[in-house]
Protein backbone atom coordinates (compact mmCIF):
# COMPACT_ATOMS: atom_id res chain seq x y z
CA UNK A 1 0.00 0.00 0.00
CA UNK A 2 1.62 3.47 -1.13
CA UNK A 3 -1.43 4.44 1.12
CA UNK A 4 0.27 7.57 2.40
CA UNK A 5 2.83 8.61 -0.43
CA UNK A 6 0.88 10.34 -2.83
CA UNK A 7 -0.48 13.28 -0.06
CA UNK A 8 -1.01 16.49 -1.32
CA UNK A 9 0.19 19.69 -0.10
CA UNK A 10 3.05 22.03 0.29
CA UNK A 11 5.71 21.16 2.92
CA UNK A 12 4.29 23.69 5.27
CA UNK A 13 0.93 21.51 5.25
CA UNK A 14 2.76 18.95 6.08
CA UNK A 15 4.18 19.98 9.38
CA UNK A 16 2.00 18.58 11.74
CA UNK A 17 2.15 14.94 9.50
CA UNK A 18 4.01 11.94 10.77
CA UNK A 19 2.62 8.49 10.10
CA UNK A 20 4.76 5.80 11.75
CA UNK A 21 3.57 2.38 10.44
CA UNK A 22 5.02 -0.87 11.19
CA UNK A 23 5.34 -4.07 8.03
CA UNK A 24 6.40 -8.20 8.13
CA UNK A 25 7.54 -8.67 5.14
CA UNK A 26 5.51 -11.75 3.59
CA UNK A 27 7.66 -15.06 4.29
CA UNK A 28 10.59 -13.54 5.91
CA UNK A 29 9.91 -12.25 9.59
CA UNK A 30 5.75 -12.63 9.27
CA UNK A 31 6.03 -15.58 12.19
CA UNK A 32 4.92 -13.97 15.33
CA UNK A 33 4.03 -10.80 13.82
CA UNK A 34 0.39 -10.13 15.57
CA UNK A 35 2.04 -10.08 18.70
CA UNK A 36 4.84 -7.72 17.28
CA UNK A 37 2.46 -5.33 15.49
CA UNK A 38 0.15 -5.02 19.06
CA UNK A 39 3.60 -4.08 20.82
CA UNK A 40 3.93 -1.38 18.06
CA UNK A 41 0.52 0.04 19.04
CA UNK A 42 1.10 -0.50 22.95
CA UNK A 43 4.37 1.38 22.49
CA UNK A 44 2.80 4.30 20.24
CA UNK A 45 0.07 4.78 22.66
CA UNK A 46 2.74 5.70 24.94
CA UNK A 47 3.51 8.73 22.82
CA UNK A 48 -0.08 10.56 21.96
CA UNK A 49 -0.81 9.72 18.64
CA UNK A 50 -3.82 11.01 17.33
CA UNK A 51 -4.84 8.28 14.99
CA UNK A 52 -3.91 4.55 15.00
CA UNK A 53 -4.91 1.66 12.53
CA UNK A 54 -5.12 -2.05 11.36
CA UNK A 55 -5.05 -1.99 7.70
CA UNK A 56 -7.28 -5.46 7.90
CA UNK A 57 -9.55 -4.32 10.94
CA UNK A 58 -10.22 -0.78 11.05
CA UNK A 59 -9.03 2.41 12.81
CA UNK A 60 -9.76 4.00 15.89
CA UNK A 61 -12.05 6.40 14.54
CA UNK A 62 -14.62 3.59 12.58
CA UNK A 63 -18.32 3.19 11.04
CA UNK A 64 -21.04 1.10 13.24
CA UNK A 65 -23.32 -1.15 11.75
CA UNK A 66 -25.89 -0.51 14.49
CA UNK A 67 -26.40 2.93 15.40
CA UNK A 68 -29.53 4.59 17.14
CA UNK A 69 -31.18 7.45 15.50
CA UNK A 70 -29.86 9.73 18.33
CA UNK A 71 -27.06 10.02 16.57
CA UNK A 72 -27.96 12.84 14.44
CA UNK A 73 -27.58 15.28 17.27
CA UNK A 74 -25.11 13.07 19.56
CA UNK A 75 -21.99 11.23 17.80
CA UNK A 76 -19.53 9.68 19.49
CA UNK A 77 -16.24 10.64 18.27
CA UNK A 78 -13.56 9.61 20.86
CA UNK A 79 -11.13 7.37 19.44
CA UNK A 80 -11.51 3.52 19.96
CA UNK A 81 -7.81 2.73 20.39
CA UNK A 82 -8.40 -0.54 22.68
CA UNK A 83 -10.49 -1.57 20.13
CA UNK A 84 -7.77 -2.06 17.28
CA UNK A 85 -5.50 -3.27 19.65
CA UNK A 86 -8.02 -6.00 19.92
CA UNK A 87 -9.02 -6.49 16.57
CA UNK A 88 -5.15 -7.48 15.30
CA UNK A 89 -5.69 -10.99 14.01
CA UNK A 90 -2.74 -11.32 10.96
CA UNK A 91 -0.28 -9.83 9.64
CA UNK A 92 -0.53 -6.54 7.89
CA UNK A 93 0.57 -3.02 8.24
CA UNK A 94 -0.18 -1.06 11.39
CA UNK A 95 0.03 2.32 11.59
CA UNK A 96 0.53 5.56 14.51
CA UNK A 97 -0.21 9.12 13.10
CA UNK A 98 1.76 12.00 14.93
CA UNK A 99 1.12 15.75 14.96
CA UNK A 100 4.10 16.87 16.98
CA UNK A 101 7.82 15.76 15.80
CA UNK A 102 9.20 15.18 19.36
CA UNK A 103 6.18 11.98 20.17
CA UNK A 104 7.62 10.68 17.29
CA UNK A 105 11.37 10.97 18.45
CA UNK A 106 10.35 10.13 21.62
CA UNK A 107 8.39 6.73 19.53
CA UNK A 108 10.90 6.22 17.64
CA UNK A 109 13.78 5.63 20.76
CA UNK A 110 11.40 3.28 22.20
CA UNK A 111 10.68 1.43 19.05
CA UNK A 112 14.86 1.00 18.67
CA UNK A 113 15.05 -0.25 22.18
CA UNK A 114 12.36 -2.69 21.92
CA UNK A 115 13.96 -3.87 18.53
CA UNK A 116 10.20 -5.76 17.35
CA UNK A 117 11.62 -7.36 14.71
CA UNK A 118 9.38 -5.67 11.92
CA UNK A 119 10.37 -2.86 9.11
CA UNK A 120 9.54 0.49 10.53
CA UNK A 121 8.69 3.26 8.34
CA UNK A 122 8.12 7.02 8.64
CA UNK A 123 5.69 8.48 5.92
CA UNK A 124 6.29 12.23 5.41
CA UNK A 125 8.18 15.20 4.63
CA UNK A 126 11.41 13.40 3.93
CA UNK A 127 13.69 15.80 5.53
CA UNK A 128 11.86 16.11 8.58
CA UNK A 129 11.70 12.22 8.88
CA UNK A 130 15.10 12.58 8.49
CA UNK A 131 15.62 14.30 11.68
CA UNK A 132 13.58 12.60 13.65
CA UNK A 133 15.12 9.62 13.11
CA UNK A 134 18.77 11.10 13.53
CA UNK A 135 17.58 12.49 16.82
CA UNK A 136 16.48 9.17 17.75
CA UNK A 137 19.91 8.15 16.64
CA UNK A 138 18.75 5.90 13.61
CA UNK A 139 20.11 6.51 10.16
CA UNK A 140 17.79 5.59 7.19
CA UNK A 141 17.93 2.83 5.51
CA UNK A 142 16.03 3.15 2.18
CA UNK A 143 13.87 6.52 1.23
CA UNK A 144 11.11 6.71 -1.58
CA UNK A 145 10.10 9.80 -2.91
CA UNK A 146 6.74 10.95 -4.13
CA UNK A 147 6.74 12.47 -7.73
CA UNK A 148 3.65 13.71 -7.71
CA UNK A 149 1.28 13.28 -10.40
CA UNK A 150 0.52 12.78 -14.16
CA UNK A 151 -1.72 12.62 -17.11
CA UNK A 152 -5.33 13.89 -17.04
CA UNK A 153 -4.80 15.65 -14.10
CA UNK A 154 -7.56 18.39 -14.69
CA UNK A 155 -9.93 15.50 -13.65
CA UNK A 156 -8.77 15.72 -9.68
CA UNK A 157 -10.39 17.94 -7.54
CA UNK A 158 -9.16 21.07 -6.72
CA UNK A 159 -6.38 21.95 -4.22
CA UNK A 160 -8.14 21.96 -0.59
CA UNK A 161 -10.18 19.20 -1.63
CA UNK A 162 -7.06 17.41 -2.48
CA UNK A 163 -5.46 17.85 0.47
CA UNK A 164 -8.36 16.51 2.58
CA UNK A 165 -9.58 13.61 0.46
CA UNK A 166 -5.80 12.18 -0.24
CA UNK A 167 -4.74 11.58 3.40
CA UNK A 168 -6.86 8.40 2.95
CA UNK A 169 -4.64 6.87 -0.03
CA UNK A 170 -6.81 4.56 -0.82
CA UNK A 171 -9.41 6.52 -2.00
CA UNK A 172 -11.73 6.00 0.54
CA UNK A 173 -12.36 9.98 1.71
CA UNK A 174 -14.03 11.09 -1.86
CA UNK A 175 -13.35 14.28 -3.60
CA UNK A 176 -17.70 14.64 -2.92
CA UNK A 177 -17.34 14.32 0.56
CA UNK A 178 -14.52 16.42 1.56
CA UNK A 179 -16.35 18.92 -0.93
CA UNK A 180 -19.20 18.61 1.41
CA UNK A 181 -17.90 18.82 4.32
CA UNK A 182 -15.70 21.84 3.25
CA UNK A 183 -19.39 23.61 2.37
CA UNK A 184 -20.96 22.18 5.36
CA UNK A 185 -18.00 23.86 7.61
CA UNK A 186 -18.30 27.46 6.23
CA UNK A 187 -22.13 27.35 6.48
CA UNK A 188 -21.65 26.73 9.89
CA UNK A 189 -23.80 23.43 9.99
CA UNK A 190 -20.74 21.38 11.35
CA UNK A 191 -17.41 22.13 13.07
CA UNK A 192 -14.09 21.22 11.31
CA UNK A 193 -13.44 18.85 14.17
CA UNK A 194 -16.71 17.25 13.13
CA UNK A 195 -16.16 17.06 9.71
CA UNK A 196 -12.54 15.95 10.10
CA UNK A 197 -13.93 12.88 12.21
CA UNK A 198 -16.72 11.95 9.93
CA UNK A 199 -13.92 11.46 6.93
CA UNK A 200 -11.46 9.56 9.06
CA UNK A 201 -14.10 7.07 9.51
CA UNK A 202 -14.01 6.62 6.16
CA UNK A 203 -10.36 5.76 6.02
CA UNK A 204 -10.03 1.80 7.14
CA UNK A 205 -5.98 1.75 7.71
CA UNK A 206 -6.33 4.67 10.40
CA UNK A 207 -3.97 7.26 8.99
CA UNK A 208 -5.68 10.29 8.18
CA UNK A 209 -4.65 12.65 10.28
CA UNK A 210 -7.49 14.57 11.94
CA UNK A 211 -5.64 17.60 13.17
CA UNK A 212 -3.75 18.30 9.73
CA UNK A 213 -7.65 17.80 8.72
CA UNK A 214 -8.94 20.72 11.04
CA UNK A 215 -6.19 22.95 10.48
CA UNK A 216 -6.83 22.46 6.56
CA UNK A 217 -10.64 23.49 7.44
CA UNK A 218 -10.55 26.12 9.75
CA UNK A 219 -7.96 28.17 6.76
CA UNK A 220 -10.17 27.48 4.19
CA UNK B 1 -24.29 10.14 -3.13
CA UNK B 2 -21.29 12.33 -2.30
CA UNK B 3 -19.71 9.65 -0.38
CA UNK B 4 -19.07 7.13 -3.37
CA UNK B 5 -15.48 7.05 -4.60
CA UNK B 6 -16.95 6.80 -8.07
CA UNK B 7 -19.69 9.15 -8.06
CA UNK B 8 -21.73 5.92 -8.94
CA UNK B 9 -24.40 6.57 -6.65
CA UNK B 10 -26.88 8.70 -7.49
CA UNK B 11 -31.21 9.03 -6.98
CA UNK B 12 -33.06 7.50 -10.40
CA UNK B 13 -35.80 10.22 -10.63
CA UNK B 14 -38.45 7.94 -12.24
CA UNK B 15 -38.38 5.46 -9.58
CA UNK B 16 -37.29 7.87 -6.61
CA UNK B 17 -34.73 5.08 -5.09
CA UNK B 18 -30.74 5.75 -5.36
CA UNK B 19 -29.41 3.33 -8.07
CA UNK B 20 -25.93 2.11 -8.21
CA UNK B 21 -24.05 2.72 -11.75
CA UNK B 22 -22.69 -0.80 -12.27
CA UNK B 23 -20.31 0.04 -14.70
CA UNK B 24 -18.97 2.97 -12.81
CA UNK B 25 -18.82 1.28 -9.47
CA UNK B 26 -15.50 -0.37 -8.82
CA UNK B 27 -16.78 -2.39 -5.77
CA UNK B 28 -14.59 -0.05 -3.40
CA UNK B 29 -16.96 -1.03 -0.43
CA UNK B 30 -16.37 2.63 0.61
CA UNK B 31 -20.45 2.43 1.00
CA UNK B 32 -20.61 -0.46 2.92
CA UNK B 33 -17.68 -0.17 5.30
CA UNK B 34 -17.44 3.40 5.28
CA UNK B 35 -20.84 4.08 6.17
CA UNK B 36 -22.67 3.60 9.55
CA UNK B 37 -25.98 2.03 9.54
CA UNK B 38 -29.18 2.42 11.99
CA UNK B 39 -31.62 -0.66 10.53
CA UNK B 40 -34.66 2.09 10.18
CA UNK B 41 -37.67 0.63 8.69
CA UNK B 42 -37.53 2.33 5.03
CA UNK B 43 -41.20 2.98 5.07
CA UNK B 44 -40.93 5.16 7.52
CA UNK B 45 -37.76 6.94 6.74
CA UNK B 46 -39.51 7.28 2.82
CA UNK B 47 -43.10 8.55 5.08
CA UNK B 48 -41.28 11.03 6.72
CA UNK B 49 -38.42 12.58 4.22
CA UNK B 50 -41.63 12.88 1.47
CA UNK B 51 -43.95 14.73 4.53
CA UNK B 52 -40.25 16.68 4.58
CA UNK B 53 -39.85 17.38 1.15
CA UNK B 54 -43.86 18.73 0.90
CA UNK B 55 -43.13 21.45 3.14
CA UNK B 56 -39.73 21.84 1.73
CA UNK B 57 -37.86 21.21 4.76
CA UNK B 58 -34.77 19.71 5.21
CA UNK B 59 -33.45 17.26 7.71
CA UNK B 60 -29.89 17.50 8.35
CA UNK B 61 -28.44 13.87 8.96
CA UNK B 62 -24.84 13.08 9.81
CA UNK B 63 -23.81 12.42 5.99
CA UNK B 64 -22.01 8.83 6.70
CA UNK B 65 -25.48 7.07 8.06
CA UNK B 66 -27.11 5.00 5.96
CA UNK B 67 -30.60 4.58 8.38
CA UNK B 68 -32.35 1.56 6.53
CA UNK B 69 -29.09 -0.07 6.20
CA UNK B 70 -29.99 -0.38 2.10
CA UNK B 71 -26.38 -1.61 0.94
CA UNK B 72 -25.93 -4.92 0.97
CA UNK B 73 -22.31 -6.54 -0.16
CA UNK B 74 -23.12 -8.89 -3.59
CA UNK B 75 -21.36 -12.08 -4.23
CA UNK B 76 -18.83 -11.40 -7.22
CA UNK B 77 -17.87 -13.68 -9.97
CA UNK B 78 -15.30 -13.64 -12.53
CA UNK B 79 -13.89 -10.77 -14.16
CA UNK B 80 -16.08 -8.77 -11.51
CA UNK B 81 -14.26 -9.77 -8.46
CA UNK B 82 -10.78 -8.44 -9.66
CA UNK B 83 -12.41 -4.90 -9.34
CA UNK B 84 -12.66 -5.62 -5.24
CA UNK B 85 -9.53 -6.52 -5.07
CA UNK B 86 -8.03 -3.48 -6.44
CA UNK B 87 -10.33 -1.24 -5.05
CA UNK B 88 -11.18 -2.50 -1.46
CA UNK B 89 -8.62 -1.97 0.65
CA UNK B 90 -9.05 -4.18 3.82
CA UNK B 91 -8.99 -7.32 0.89
CA UNK B 92 -5.94 -8.85 0.53
CA UNK B 93 -4.82 -9.57 -2.69
CA UNK B 94 -4.69 -13.67 -3.25
CA UNK B 95 -1.17 -13.13 -5.73
CA UNK B 96 1.02 -11.55 -3.31
CA UNK B 97 -1.20 -11.85 0.52
CA UNK B 98 -0.90 -8.10 1.15
CA UNK B 99 -3.58 -6.04 1.51
CA UNK B 100 -4.45 -2.60 -0.05
CA UNK B 101 -2.69 -2.19 -3.59
CA UNK B 102 -1.00 -5.51 -2.40
CA UNK B 103 2.52 -4.44 -2.66
CA UNK B 104 5.20 -3.74 -0.50
CA UNK B 105 7.45 -1.53 -2.10
CA UNK B 106 10.54 -0.17 0.02
CA UNK B 107 8.56 -0.49 3.00
CA UNK B 108 10.26 -3.68 3.83
CA UNK B 109 13.59 -3.29 1.78
CA UNK B 110 15.63 -3.43 5.12
CA UNK B 111 14.63 -7.20 4.89
CA UNK B 112 14.03 -8.46 1.55
CA UNK B 113 16.68 -6.03 0.06
CA UNK B 114 14.45 -6.03 -3.05
CA UNK B 115 16.25 -2.58 -3.82
CA UNK B 116 19.84 -2.35 -3.69
CA UNK B 117 22.12 -0.01 -3.73
CA UNK B 118 22.48 1.74 -7.06
CA UNK B 119 18.90 0.65 -8.18
CA UNK B 120 15.82 2.29 -8.39
CA UNK B 121 12.75 0.82 -7.62
CA UNK B 122 9.24 2.33 -8.69
CA UNK B 123 5.46 2.41 -8.13
CA UNK B 124 3.65 3.53 -10.73
CA UNK B 125 -0.09 3.91 -9.91
CA UNK B 126 -3.07 4.53 -11.76
CA UNK B 127 -6.40 6.16 -11.02
CA UNK B 128 -4.97 7.73 -7.82
CA UNK B 129 -6.40 10.14 -6.47
CA UNK B 130 -10.15 8.78 -6.86
CA UNK B 131 -10.05 9.00 -10.35
CA UNK B 132 -10.22 5.06 -11.01
CA UNK B 133 -8.89 3.39 -14.07
CA UNK B 134 -9.61 0.24 -16.47
CA UNK B 135 -7.35 -2.26 -17.27
CA UNK B 136 -7.12 -1.55 -20.76
CA UNK B 137 -5.36 1.84 -19.68
CA UNK B 138 -2.58 -0.14 -17.52
CA UNK B 139 -2.33 -1.97 -20.60
CA UNK B 140 -0.89 0.79 -22.71
CA UNK B 141 1.51 1.67 -20.02
CA UNK B 142 2.96 -1.73 -19.18
CA UNK B 143 3.20 -2.52 -22.85
CA UNK B 144 5.39 0.78 -23.10
CA UNK B 145 7.25 0.35 -20.27
CA UNK B 146 8.42 -3.34 -21.52
CA UNK B 147 9.47 -1.99 -25.35
CA UNK B 148 11.99 -0.34 -23.23
CA UNK B 149 13.33 -3.41 -21.24
CA UNK B 150 11.84 -3.44 -18.40
CA UNK B 151 11.26 -6.51 -15.95
CA UNK B 152 8.01 -6.32 -13.47
CA UNK B 153 7.88 -7.15 -10.30
CA UNK B 154 6.97 -10.72 -10.01
CA UNK B 155 5.09 -10.39 -6.57
CA UNK B 156 2.58 -7.60 -7.64
CA UNK B 157 -1.00 -7.63 -8.03
CA UNK B 158 -1.00 -6.34 -11.57
CA UNK B 159 1.82 -8.69 -12.96
CA UNK B 160 -0.37 -11.08 -12.02
CA UNK B 161 -3.05 -10.36 -14.16
CA UNK B 162 -0.21 -10.40 -17.39
CA UNK B 163 -0.68 -12.85 -19.72
CA UNK B 164 2.75 -12.47 -20.94
CA UNK B 165 5.04 -10.92 -18.96
CA UNK B 166 7.67 -10.00 -21.61
CA UNK B 167 5.40 -7.77 -23.23
CA UNK B 168 3.40 -6.09 -20.68
CA UNK B 169 -0.20 -7.86 -21.90
CA UNK B 170 -2.87 -8.13 -19.58
CA UNK B 171 -5.85 -10.79 -19.76
CA UNK B 172 -8.32 -10.03 -22.44
CA UNK B 173 -11.10 -10.73 -19.62
CA UNK B 174 -9.91 -8.28 -17.58
CA UNK B 175 -8.87 -5.07 -19.22
CA UNK B 176 -12.80 -3.57 -19.29
CA UNK B 177 -13.07 -3.70 -15.55
CA UNK B 178 -12.98 -0.81 -13.80
CA UNK B 179 -11.19 -0.58 -10.36
CA UNK B 180 -9.88 2.14 -8.08
CA UNK B 181 -5.95 2.44 -8.69
CA UNK B 182 -3.63 -0.01 -9.12
CA UNK B 183 0.28 -0.11 -8.87
CA UNK B 184 3.05 -1.24 -11.43
CA UNK B 185 5.95 -2.46 -10.23
CA UNK B 186 9.88 -2.74 -11.40
CA UNK B 187 13.11 -1.64 -11.02
CA UNK B 188 16.14 -0.62 -12.94
CA UNK B 189 19.42 0.81 -12.45
CA UNK B 190 20.21 4.56 -11.39
CA UNK B 191 21.62 5.68 -14.68
CA UNK B 192 18.37 4.44 -16.42
CA UNK B 193 16.00 6.51 -14.13
CA UNK B 194 16.04 9.57 -16.37
CA UNK B 195 14.77 7.72 -19.85
CA UNK B 196 11.85 5.06 -17.68
CA UNK B 197 10.47 8.49 -15.71
CA UNK B 198 10.68 10.65 -19.45
CA UNK B 199 8.81 7.33 -20.33
CA UNK B 200 6.32 7.09 -18.05
CA UNK B 201 5.53 10.95 -18.36
CA UNK B 202 5.03 10.42 -22.09
CA UNK B 203 2.69 7.47 -21.66
CA UNK B 204 0.89 9.20 -18.83
CA UNK B 205 -0.64 12.11 -21.24
CA UNK B 206 -2.32 9.41 -23.59
CA UNK B 207 -4.22 7.42 -20.68
CA UNK B 208 -7.70 8.30 -19.43
CA UNK B 209 -6.76 9.00 -16.13
CA UNK B 210 -4.62 10.22 -13.57
CA UNK B 211 -0.49 8.48 -12.52
CA UNK B 212 1.31 9.11 -9.60
CA UNK B 213 4.93 7.69 -9.85
CA UNK B 214 7.42 7.33 -6.54
CA UNK B 215 10.99 6.14 -7.07
CA UNK B 216 12.86 4.35 -3.94
CA UNK B 217 16.26 3.68 -3.00
CA UNK B 218 18.66 2.01 -0.63
CA UNK B 219 20.51 5.14 1.60
CA UNK B 220 24.57 4.91 2.00
CA UNK B 221 25.76 4.14 5.61
CA UNK B 222 25.13 8.28 6.62
CA UNK B 223 21.49 8.01 5.13
CA UNK B 224 21.82 9.63 2.07
CA UNK B 225 20.51 8.60 -1.25
CA UNK B 226 21.95 8.66 -4.75
CA UNK B 227 18.96 10.25 -6.70
CA UNK B 228 18.53 13.50 -4.72
CA UNK B 229 20.47 15.15 -7.09
CA UNK B 230 19.25 13.13 -9.87
CA UNK B 231 15.82 14.00 -9.40
CA UNK B 232 16.56 17.61 -9.15
CA UNK B 233 18.28 17.61 -12.54
CA UNK B 234 15.51 15.77 -14.17
CA UNK B 235 13.07 19.11 -13.34
CA UNK B 236 11.81 16.95 -10.31
CA UNK B 237 10.22 18.30 -6.80
CA UNK B 238 10.05 15.95 -3.93
CA UNK B 239 8.61 16.77 -0.59
CA UNK B 240 6.48 13.61 0.61
CA UNK B 241 8.08 10.50 1.05
CA UNK B 242 8.65 7.35 2.71
CA UNK B 243 11.65 6.87 4.81
CA UNK B 244 12.74 3.08 5.86
CA UNK B 245 14.23 2.95 9.50
CA UNK B 246 16.11 -0.27 8.74
CA UNK B 247 15.05 -1.87 12.39
CA UNK B 248 13.24 -4.84 10.82
CA UNK B 249 17.23 -5.44 9.39
CA UNK B 250 18.29 -5.08 13.10
CA UNK B 251 16.60 -7.44 14.82
CA UNK B 252 17.62 -10.14 11.53
CA UNK B 253 20.87 -8.70 12.27
CA UNK B 254 21.16 -10.13 15.57
CA UNK B 255 19.57 -13.06 15.36
CA UNK B 256 22.22 -14.26 12.60
CA UNK B 257 25.06 -13.12 15.11
CA UNK B 258 23.32 -15.09 17.72
CA UNK B 259 23.35 -18.14 16.40
CA UNK B 260 26.26 -17.83 14.34
CA UNK B 261 28.02 -17.44 17.99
Amino acid sequence: MTNTLHRYGSAESFSDDYIVFAIPARGINDSGAVEKQRRFLEIALKHNPINIGDASHGSALRSSKDLNPVVHWRRDSNRNFTAVLNSIANPTTVAAVFDKPENVVAFLKELKQANIGLSINISGDLEKARTCARSAGIERHSVEYSLGFFGQTDRMADRQTLELSTMCGHGMVSFGLARKLREWVRQGRRSPEQAATTMARFCSCGVFNTTRACRLLKKD
Amino acid sequence: MSICPMQAIAVDTTSNRAQVNRDECVECYACYNGMSMERLNPTIIRSIRSLLKLFRLRFDPEPDVCPTSAITPEELSWPRVVRRAFSDPVVTHESTGVHGRGTEEVKTNDVTNRVGVGEVGYVVEFGRPTIGVRFREIEKMTMALSRIGIEFEAKNPVTHMMSDRRTGKLRDDVLDEKILSAIVEFKTTVAEMPVVLRRVEEVAKTLDTVVAVGVSTRCDDRGDSALDSILVDEGFSFVRGKTNLGLGSLCLRERSARSAG
